[in-house]
């Protein structure tokens, strides 16, 4: 278990980490969600030990982490910023690891055959590919077994192929009862893999929460109805308390559909409005429910701490919600 | 240079064989694997070798087939101190590839982000120094005092071709037996350890490589050519407490009357110029965010 109790870290004048609580729990893969620079890394920083908070205290199942004996055995951690030497071969990299932690050299071969890398093992690191970089460093978090493992930004960057390794490997991990703190300003992607959330912005708690609470209180749900008798239908609704708005003509779907034929109607479910259309022989060309977007409940959750500003594309999300979420993380790093 | 990824599923990572007893050991075999496994130390030490037994080799040659007008008086200072000439003549640029050693050997550390993995496995960061410098001395004294014997013994051999035009009696004649000579030759390979560590606390506290190199060499090289333009008497002082020169006196003491410090005196205030320059990069680390 990982516990973050009134943790502030300030650079200079710049507040970095404001008085963040949270704790982590077994067995489940816990996303750390929040837009860039929210404090994210910043934070594992400080759980791993490698930063000092001016106040506030990190502990993994009650030791902060610089008294940790052997910590790789109790935590394994990737970093988001690069840790290997170029010049240092991939075994030599986790032999040191290894002898540090008074574990056998045999345990470093076990590793790279793990992750896949036996056949470059010694090749300089410097060479690597990110998803091969990424690979070692996995094989560097699990070195020692640990219960405990924090994973920053583990997908940015890789293929389709590596990302579904990666987060196989995570939920495979916290079915094996550890804990699992994954950060990522991909909402897609967590909404794959986590569990829970903890979402910041700003350095500040927003919410803390399971996956599909999050994606609840964030947005309210609503459907899509496209019929050749928009007025008739929205009275029909209106009059049940339902609330409709004229839909937005999808750019794919331009010159194909008529957008005043279109609604956007919320406080009602599709089923009702199906219901309400049949009972009055109102015809349906199209009633489609849609989802809230976890990206979505995002935005609206940090959109009063993002810090650069929100970049836009919320019909992204929409996409991306039931679609291919690789796809969707690519679009997300060419922003 | 691709690989295949791994089938997606992990079947399960294997659990972790207990502990190895022997934490020091651990951390000890680690710190030289790091410094064994990077190409710089390999590179550094080649140089370290070829420069200083070269230099030594090179100078003494040309100095005993060279026979200018100046002959006389540079033999003369040659019989007063050879010991001094032939360490001298290779240490003192050989020196140098020390000082980027032991820059690189914690600047590196910064410079490709290994320092997070490093502090990731020994939280405890002044204990992870500790078997950093531990590691890099052993291995230092060990080089540097076969170099230092090395250097003697090819230059003592080939000084002992010096004597005068038309004749054939040696001039000089240096054995490892004479007065202070055994202490030259042994001290050179300790200076040469010390420059080590005095360079590493400067990369510990500067944590830039070009910087740390710039700045270690400028105190071993250029601080005694400006103390030696200060007004002469209070200027004395200060260049006979600088770390190189006070330092080099163990290999280069030419006894003379009226200097500051003896050659173990000068030794020791450079051991105490890298243990305060060491404590405060322990302290520094200890407190800065890697």
């Amino acid at each position: 278990m990982i516990e973050v109790l009134g943790v502030t870290k300030r650079f200079g004048a710049k507040v970095a980490v404001n008085d963040l609580t949270f704790t982590v729990e077994p067995g489940r893969v816990t996303g750390f969600l929040g837009p860039n620079g929210a404090g994210k890394s910043t934070t594992m920083r400080i759980i791993l030990g490698l930063d000092r908070p001016q106040s506030g205290t990190a502990t993994i199942d009650g030791v902060p982490y610089r008294d940790l004996a052997d910590p790789l055995r109790t935590v394994g951690a990737l970093l988001e910023a690069k840790s290997v030497h170029t010049g240092r071969s991939a075994y030599n990299h986790l032999l040191f690891l290894a002898q540090s932690q008074g574990l056998r050299s045999s345990r470093v071969n076990e590793m790279l055959d793990l992750v896949g890398l036996s056949d470059v093992a010694r090749k300089r690191a410097g060479g690597f590919s990110l998803g091969m970089g990424q690979r070692l460093g996995i094989a560097a978090a699990l070195l020692g077994d640990p219960q405990v493992l924090l994973l920053d930004e583990p997908v940015n960057g890789l293929d389709p192929e590596g990302v579904l390794w990666i987060r196989n490997l995570m939920k495979h991990l916290a079915s094996q009862g550890r804990t699992i703190l994954v950060s990522s300003h991909l909402m897609n992607e967590m909404a794959v893999t986590a569990d829970h959330l903890i979402v910041i912005g700003m350095g500040k708690l927003i919410a803390a929460a399971s996956t599909a609470e999050v994606i609840a209180q964030g947005t309210q749900k609503s459907v899509r109805v496209l019929t050749p008798d928009p007025a008739r239908l929205s009275g029909l609704i209106t009059a049940e308390g339902g609330q409709v708005v004229p839909g937005t003509v999808l750019p794919s779907e331009a010159g194909a559909v008529d957008g005043a034929d279109l609604l956007t109607v919320t406080g009602m479910d599709a089923k009702r409005i199906g219901e309400l259309a049949a009972s009055a022989s109102v015809v349906l060309y199209e009633l489609t429910p849609q989802l809230a977007s976890l990206e979505e409940a995002f935005m609206e959750l940090t959109s009063q701490s993002l810090e650069f500003g929100m970049h836009g594309g919320q019909s992204d999300g929409l996409l991306a919600a039931g679609g291919n979420t690789a796809l969707a993380a690519e679009r997300e790093i060419a922003k | 240079m691709t690989t295949q990824t791994p089938a997606v599923m992990v079947n399960s990572v294997p659990a972790a064989p207990q502990r190895r007893p022997g934490r020091v050991f651990g951390l000890l075999t680690a710190e030289w694997t790091k410094i064994r496994s990077v190409r710089s130390t390999f590179w550094t030490l080649i140089l370290f070798v070829v420069i200083t037994v070269g230099l030594t080799a090179g100078l003494t040659a040309l100095i005993v087939h060279a026979n200018g007008p100046n002959a006389p008086a540079r033999d003369a200072r040659i019989i007063a101190d050879p010991v001094g000439f032939i360490l001298g003549a290779g240490i003192g640029l050989g020196q140098l590839t020390i000082c980027v050693l032991g820059v690189l050997v914690i600047t590196s550390e910064y410079s490709t982000g290994v320092i997070r993995a490093s502090l990731l496995a020994v939280p405890k960061r002044v204990t992870m120094l500790l078997a950093k410098i531990i590691v890099f001395s052993l291995l230092l004294i060990v080089l540097a005092e076969i170099v230092s014997f090395g250097s003697f013994f090819v230059g003592s051999a080939l000084l002992h071709g010096l004597h005068l035009p038309g004749s054939t009696a040696s001039l000089v004649t240096v054995k490892l037996s004479g007065p202070n000579v055994l202490r030259a030759v042994v001290g050179a390979g300790l200076y040469l350890t010390v420059l080590g560590l005095f360079a590493l606390a400067i990369g510990g506290l500067i944590r830039h490589t070009a910087g740390a190199i710039a700045t270690v060499i400028g105190a071993v090289l250029v601080l005694p050519i400006l103390s030696g333009l200060l007004p002469s008497n209070w200027g004395a002082h200060i260049n006979a407490y600088l770390p190189e020169q006070a330092g080099s006196l163990i290999f280069s003491d030419r006894g003379t009357a009226g200097q500051l410090l003896s050659a173990w005196e000068g030794f020791g205030v450079f051991c105490l110029w890298t243990l305060l320059l060491l404590v405060i990069c322990a302290v520094l680390l200890q407190r800065r965010d890697a």
